[in-house]
């Protein structure tokens, strides 16, 4: 028995005042569009430090602007110590990995996006949705702030291995508060992305409109709600491990530190630890987070595509949705193949590369479900739908490095060369960005109720796109020379031959960093002078469209929203939106 | 009532969808937290695990004394649990007296558990048990285990104790009803249930022999 009056506790007015509208908004449509915001600012620090290791890559000799003023230690006169590129390049995996792959796709267009799409009001649990943005935010900022301690950042990899993390500052600079920094910013980003989690699957199953069954329920938001429970299972191990972590680093425990380490000549006074369980909870956590990164993607694309193609998925709703969901469970049974060369039992490499291997079906089926429904398609093509078909490229590119690396005889060749930076890159890292800039674009004029500009749309795509494939196809190419990945320089005799490859990766990299100016150009210029956007302006069939851009402050303007049809009613121009009367006309 | 009559938060009657387990949003959500923290707790025990099969001088260190003290624990949880259902019935049948009563049981239970463990965590201390050191010579991570193992629920526990004041405070004010009971017990019980392993891997498995 339900009392009413506990409800109306979850009531709230629009709120007045810049802070509580603005800052501290409990708002999911303002949280989102936070989300967003700290999803584009990683991007360009990440992406800044991503230019400053490739820099020193192609030049190793070349002074880089404002790195020695950043650090004088880690970069005098601005060439990076072979520690310091190490620490550049951690940070660049975990602002990207955590801040941006993380953040935006899922809780940026999700937080705008998903309570809209079930016919809701505001999440489920409003206040706890500010915190996990508030928390995320000061994760960031712990983060951001290891570039200034005296030791810089730490030098261990988004993947902070042991017992290198374990040690404390004896291991090299950064290793000392730089980690501690790093650890607690992590396990910050752990507790919001539980909270955020738990808010997206209450809010699917709880908060749905009248007529918004399951079966209706759009693409994106299937996606982010499979997504909400790998990501509650997969944090909740990340966060007892940066515990554990600390507690090594802080403690003086040893869970990840073996007995009898030298390190700089010093005698550790640890012992019994395993590495290996450290590798295992990461990647137990870590091998879940990629699909935690791709999930939403694939979301997206099923949403947008459709749109663009103006005629339903192949196989409706069900069969990318099981997918996905296949894709969730399993995604809890492969990690052991970041492993292959660990040290582990090679009986268990071979335990881990069956699963791996049968990943691989789910992810084919969506990727061939989004590649089919190409097939007779009336197709538009926007920046949107540009961006999905670069989205289909990238992750076929990617996912065919998978198969060689699913393979432990294969993988001891590849593993730790740049083969796998550009199987990674192509997979979780440049699908999700192409599929959260067709998110971008699609929902701009909702978002800021204005259009973007196609024209520069369409530029930024075609470059981005090629530049992509100039990037990581050939870092795949250096990979399979034996380019071993971490390395600051390129000095060994077998190397260098590869200096003009490494050179024409980092021209490419550096102007497909300008090619994101277009972008940042597009979204300021379009945020205040672009066209007024209609209510519907891609005529598609969702409930964002079926509300003003901007949505006010209660969604719908205190309409009751019922829904009647699925999300992919169309057929050529014709199109039936979910909450119409109308006939079906695509049988959905 | 049911569910599809639940209004929602624009302040106008909203139909809905039923919800799939018939279950109203906090109780939803502290469900999903309760999975959420079960595999937190999950990797802690696996760690320990790990720790333990991997050492060659596991130390089974406990004496009977702390057994008893691990059983009297078990029992006065266990009874918590117990008074936690009554005050949840009570406050169902709008009995604010007896509600009070229940919880304020639960809550002394609860005290009750993390003296009697705190108690056991300083004499453990006073033997000289560190987190990187073992007084018996066996494997160091045994304190580190056990340290952090029940210290993570007795984080619990007391986080638990100090949640349901406030729910008692907030019922008594009238801003709380039954179903915020209800979902404190919720958690209450899972942190009960977690004891329930942690009692015996960490206790009855280390028990001198």
């Amino acid at each position: 028995m339900h009392d009413m009056t506990a409800h109306a506790a979850a009531h709230h007015a629009p709120p007045q005042g810049f802070i509580r509208k603005y800052v501290f908004s409990v708002d999911h449509k303002v949280i989102g569009i936070q989300y967003t915001a700290l999803g584009l600012v990683s991007a360009f620090i990440g992406m800044a430090l991503s230019w400053a290791m490739r820099i020193h890559l192609a030049w190793p000799t070349a002074s880089i602007p404002f790195l020695g003023t950043l650090s004088p230690n880690g970069a005098p006169g601005g060439v990076p110590t072979p520690e310091y590129y190490l620490s550049l390049m951690t940070m660049h995996g975990t602002i990207m990995a955590f801040f941006l792959l993380t953040a935006a796709p899922m809780a940026g267009f999700g937080n705008f996006m998903l309570p809209i799409h079930v016919g809701a009001a505001d999440m489920a649990f409003p206040r706890l949705n500010m915190a996990s943005f508030w928390v995320t935010f000061v994760g960031f900022v712990l983060a951001c702030a290891t570039f200034f301690i005296p030791d810089g950042p730490p030098l261990s990899g988004w993947t902070a291995y042991a017992p290198l993390s374990a040690v404390g500052a004896v291991a090299g600079p950064g290793q000392g508060w730089g980690q501690n920094l790093w650890g607690l910013s992590i396990a910050l980003f752990c507790v919001a992305s539980l909270l955020g989690a738990l808010n997206f699957i209450v809010t699917t199953i709880d908060l749905r409109t009248k007529g918004m069954t399951l079966s209706r329920l759009p693409l994106a938001t299937w996606a982010w709600f499979i997504n909400a429970w790998v990501s509650l299972l997969a944090f909740a191990v990340l966060l007892p491990t940066c515990l554990l972590l600390v507690l090594d680093r802080l403690g003086g425990t040893s869970f990840f530190i073996p007995g009898g380490l030298v390190i700089n000549d010093k005698m550790l006074p640890h012992s019994g630890g395993s590495p290996l369980l450290f590798q295992h909870l990461f990647w137990f956590f870590g091998h879940p987070e990629v699909y935690i990164i791709i999930l939403p993607a694939f979301g997206i694309v099923a949403h947008v595509m459709p749109t663009f193609t103006r005629k339903p998925l192949v196989g409706g709703w069900k069969v990318i949705t099981y997918a996905m969901a296949a894709i969730g469970g399993l995604s809890f049974v492969v990690w052991g193949h970041h492993m292959f060369v660990s040290g582990m039992s090679p009986y268990m490499a071979m335990v881990f590369s069956v699963p791996t291997l049968i990943i691989t079906i789910p992810s084919v089926i969506a990727v061939l479900v989004f590649a089919f429904s190409l097939y007779g398609a009336n197709m538009r093509f926007t920046t949107p739908m540009l961006f999905c078909l670069g989205f289909i490229s990238l992750f076929i590119s990617g996912g065919i490095g998978g198969f060689f690396l699913a393979q432990p005889a294969v993988d001891s060749y590849l593993h730790a060369t740049s083969f796998v930076v550009g199987h990674f890159h192509f997979t979780m890292g440049l699908s999700a960005v192409f599929a959260a800039f067709a998110g971008f674009y699609y929902w701009f004029p909702k978002m800021w109720g204005r259009m973007m500009n196609e024209t520069l749309g369409k530029i930024h795509f075609w470059l981005s796109f090629v530049l992509v494939y100039c990037v990581f196809m050939t870092l795949h190419l250096m990979g399979l020379t034996g380019s071993v990945r971490r390395y600051s320089q390129f000095v060994a005799d077998f190397m260098v031959p590869l200096t003009p490859t490494n050179r024409f990766i980092t021209i490419a990299a550096l102007l497909l960093g300008a090619t994101q100016f277009i972008f940042f150009y597009n979204v300021i210029w379009s945020r205040f002078k672009g066209p007024k956007a209609a209510d519907n302006p891609w005529q598609a069939t969702t409930l964002e469209w079926d509300t003003t851009s901007p949505p006010p402050f209660d969604n719908f303007g205190g309409r009751q929203m019922t829904v009647y049809h699925g999300p992919m009613e169309y057929d050529g121009d014709a199109f039936v939106m979910q909450t119409s009367t109308e006939k079906s006309i695509a049988g959905t | 009532m049911s569910q599809s009559e639940l209004t929602m938060s624009t302040g106008h009657e909203v139909l809905m969808e039923s919800s799939p387990y018939g279950m109203e949003k906090k109780k939803l959500g502290m469900w999903i937290f309760i999975v959420s923290d079960a595999c937190t707790f999950a990797t802690f025990l696996f760690g320990y695990g790990y720790m333990r099969v991997g050492s060659q001088n596991w130390g089974t260190p406990f004496e009977f004394s702390s057994i008893l003290n691990g059983i009297i624990m078990t029992f006065v949880l266990l009874s918590s649990s117990l008074s936690m259902l009554a005050a949840v019935r009570a406050t169902q049948a709008g009995q604010k007296a007896s509600a009070n009563k229940w919880l304020g049981l639960t809550m002394l239970l609860g005290t009750v558990f993390a003296i009697l463990h705190l108690r056991e965590w300083f004499k453990m201390i006073g033997e000289g048990w560190r987190l990187f050191y073992n007084p018996l010579g066996g494997a160091a991570q045994f304190g580190a285990c056990f340290f952090s193992v029940t210290g993570l629920h007795l984080t619990h526990v007391i986080s638990g104790v100090i949640a349901l004041a406030f729910i008692a405070r907030g019922y008594n004010q009238g801003r709380y009803d039954s179903s915020h009971v209800e979902t404190a017990g919720l958690y209450w019980h899972f942190v009960d249930l977690v004891w329930m392993f942690v009692f015996p891997l960490m206790y009855l498995m280390n028990a001198a022999r």
